[in-house]
């Protein structure tokens, strides 16, 4: 197989602050400096910029559907732009083999005046189609998006999702070799986004490549074979995509201090110290959803102490109790330190965001050391059938059978 | 497979050719884009098109009251439709500019979401004032008929004074445009620049005055390329003394030079515009 996009040595620069939005102010500024023969301050220079990717290498056979994946500000959009050619890069080089199109943003240049044919046909133009070959695709692409009774009325009348419809349509019909999509599938409703996943599998089925930028580790999981983790704009190469989300789940911690909490208590006080979130012995602040997830408390506790209980309710993001837990640490002989381990089965909770609430009770169930809503951790949804769409699921798995009889 | 395209992303270096060839790859756009502004330009309002005579029709009533009753200037034809035709040039030359300087920045959306060559902006908004100098010399036929003028031969020679006037829109508005991007101080002063220009083109007062008067002055004059524009419509449509062809190929030349030298610096920095708009 032949690559479709080779990226060597990628980088690009960005300067910070305010140099961008220059005005005749500050070419004067720059200008009278050169003429003092004043060098330009090459700390101040290098301070004010950064390197949003750095040194990029990987590569993209021909066929292949690659997920783009990375936390905010890792340099996904600036990767998608410089391989779109909106933006160029600093250093290095990319080769892209094949027609490109990039959907960055969906209904790229809709005009709100002009009615639904007139922009599908700028559309697909800007796109890089021309007018014949959207001729070619006009009635695919207004089925696809339905909205054959609206296609004459101007598109300021349409509605949201309409407009996005309408814009996919015309990126999922431009036949391209490379398609290069961003997260612009978050939009529209569940049926919609499953017609785009549908549309996607048939061109990569089609043997054309397509790298795909998501947040949605269900999503990615579902299309992608291969998976590029950047990491503040560094990358180690394409990869399988199961091992691509584990890295990606992996670099977390790192990047924030999620699912990781710590007090310094008083000495000679029953307290709670540290609490962790854990999956399969790597301490993370982002687990799976289908896998078991550990929450490791550690604990202070005073030679003579009253401390019969810890008590850990669970919360999801508006801060309502799950479920809670309790274990009885009484007969521990130990003073000082202990770690007590909580194991949350896999595909329990369901994705989102959770936190705890932990308290240490005496025999006479007062709260000694307590602490709301801390340790916050994400639960991510890395592909389950029950949860393909973007619903409100419920807050668990919860167990369960179907009976069925057939009557007669 | 030999014949699939191979794009190539660098840095951009110091040498760009001009990508012209790109640029006619994507003419359907450049098409479109044109009929969209044509089409949303006067949609939604009452008067619609009636705006594009409506506009010209009034100014002229008032150059004719201020220029022709109070200030008495004198000239070879009636007034007004010395003024029209002098007017339909500059109208179209003004908004072509102003909206091709303006054609970046205000493509900004478009600019930082999806690939095409950044020149189909510019080129897409010069054509679009045409149709209404089309509108509007229709109506000065109208006007011409009453006052019993009627064009002779040298009305062969108005798409070449049109043409002058695209490239001159073009060749200025593509140096602003692109400076408008780093600039938006172009954006302020363009107005300005524009009201200043009108009164350095013979179109309230004839150019005889400025010949016949102030003639160490007059070379400097005609370098101005709207000059040889504006009396060579006043020449195809109502006759008259034949434009100073002098003039008009130093225009020429004074517009080539903008041009080309606007499309070799827009090239230069078009890399950078998503970057910095």
């Amino acid at each position: 197989m032949t690559s479709a996009i080779k990226v060597e040595g990628l980088s690009k620069r960005y300067t910070l602050g305010l140099t961008h939005s220059g005005s005749i102010r500050e070419l004067v500024n720059s200008a009278a400096g050169r003429l003092l023969r004043r060098t330009p301050d090459r700390d101040a220079e290098s301070k004010k910029s950064f390197w949003a990717l750095s040194d990029l290498n990987f590569d993209v056979k021909q066929g292949d559907t690659v997920g783009v994946i990375g936390r905010n500000g890792a340099g996904k959009s600036t990767l998608l732009k410089i391989l779109s050619r909106i933006t160029s890069p600093t250093v290095g080089r990319a080769e892209l083999v094949g027609r490109v199109a990039s959907l960055l943003e969906v209904g790229t240049g809709f005009h709100p005046e002009l009615t639904g044919r007139e922009n599908l046909y700028l559309n697909g133009t800007i796109l890089g189609m021309t007018r014949q070959e959207v001729n070619r695709q006009f009635d695919a692409i207004v089925d696809f998006a339905g909205v054959e009774k609206f296609i004459d009325t101007p598109v300021k009348r349409y509605s949201s999702g309409m407009k996005v419809r309408l814009g996919f349509a015309v990126a999922a019909h431009l036949e391209p070799e490379i398609l290069i999509v961003d997260e612009v599938l978050a939009v529209g409703d569940v049926d919609f986004q499953r017609k785009c996943f549908g549309k996607m599998d048939d061109v990569a089925r089609s043997g054309r490549t397509i790298l795909f930028v998501s947040h949605n580790m269900a999503a990615v999981n579902q299309l992608c074979r291969t998976g590029i983790v950047l990491d503040h704009g560094t990358t180690q190469g394409s990869q399988p995509i199961a091992d691509a989300i584990d890295l990606y789940m992996k670099k977390a911690p790192g990047a924030q201090r999620d699912g990781y909490f710590s007090v310094q208590p008083a000495s000679e006080k029953d307290a709670i110290s540290e609490i962790q979130v854990s999956q399969e012995g790597n301490d993370l602040g982002t687990v799976r959803h289908d896998r078991d997830i550990d929450a490791r408390f550690r604990l202070q506790l005073a030679e003579n102490r009253s401390t019969l209980k810890l008590s850990v309710a669970v919360c999801d993001r508006l801060q309502q109790k799950i479920f809670t837990a309790s274990i009885d640490i009484s007969d521990q002989e130990a003073a000082g330190e202990l770690e007590v381990t909580l194991r949350i089965r896999g595909r329990f909770l369901m994705p989102g965001r959770y936190s705890f609430i932990a308290g240490l009770l005496d025999s006479r169930s007062n709260l000694l050391d307590w602490h709301r809503f801390v340790c916050s951790f994400e639960i991510e949804n890395v592909g389950d059938e029950l949860i393909a769409g973007n619903q409100d699921y419920g807050l668990v798995f919860g167990e369960h059978q179907w009976l069925t009889t057939t009557k007669h | 497979m030999n014949e699939k395209e191979r794009i190539v992303i660098e840095p951009p270096s110091g040498f760009a050719h001009l990508g012209l060839r790109e640029v006619y790859r994507y003419r359907d756009l450049l098409m479109l884009l044109a009929l969209r502004d044509i089409s949303a330009r006067f949609r939604q309002s009452i008067v619609g098109y009636g705006w594009a005579i409506l506009r010209p029709l009034v100014t002229v009533m008032i150059y004719t009251l201020v220029f022709s009753l109070f200030v008495r200037i004198e000239t070879e034809q009636p007034y007004v439709i010395f003024a029209f035709a002098g007017l339909i040039p500059w109208l179209y030359f003004s908004q072509a500019i102003t909206s091709v300087t303006g054609s970046i920045v205000g493509g900004g959306a478009m600019l930082s979401k999806v690939y095409f060559p950044r020149l189909v902006l510019p080129l897409a908004k010069v054509a679009v004032g045409l149709i209404e100098v089309v509108l509007q010399l229709a109506v000065l036929a109208g006007v011409m008929a009453w006052y019993q003028y009627t064009p002779g031969w040298s009305l062969a020679a108005l798409p070449l004074f049109l043409a002058i006037a695209m490239v001159t829109a073009l060749g200025f508005g593509i140096w602003l445009t692109a400076l408008n991007v780093k600039y938006r101080d172009v954006g302020m002063a363009l107005p300005f620049l524009v009201q200043i220009w009108m009164y350095l083109c013979p179109i309230i007062y004839p150019i005889s005055l400025v010949r016949d008067k102030h003639p160490s002055f007059y070379q400097y004059y005609t370098l101005n390329p709207m000059v040889s524009v504006i009396e060579g419509f006043r020449w195809s449509l109502l006759g008259g003394d034949a434009p100073d062809w002098m003039a008009v190929i130093r225009a020429s030349v004074v517009i080539s030079v903008i041009l080309i030298t606007g499309l070799v610096y827009f090239r230069r920095v078009e890399r950078t515009f998503a970057d910095i708009i």
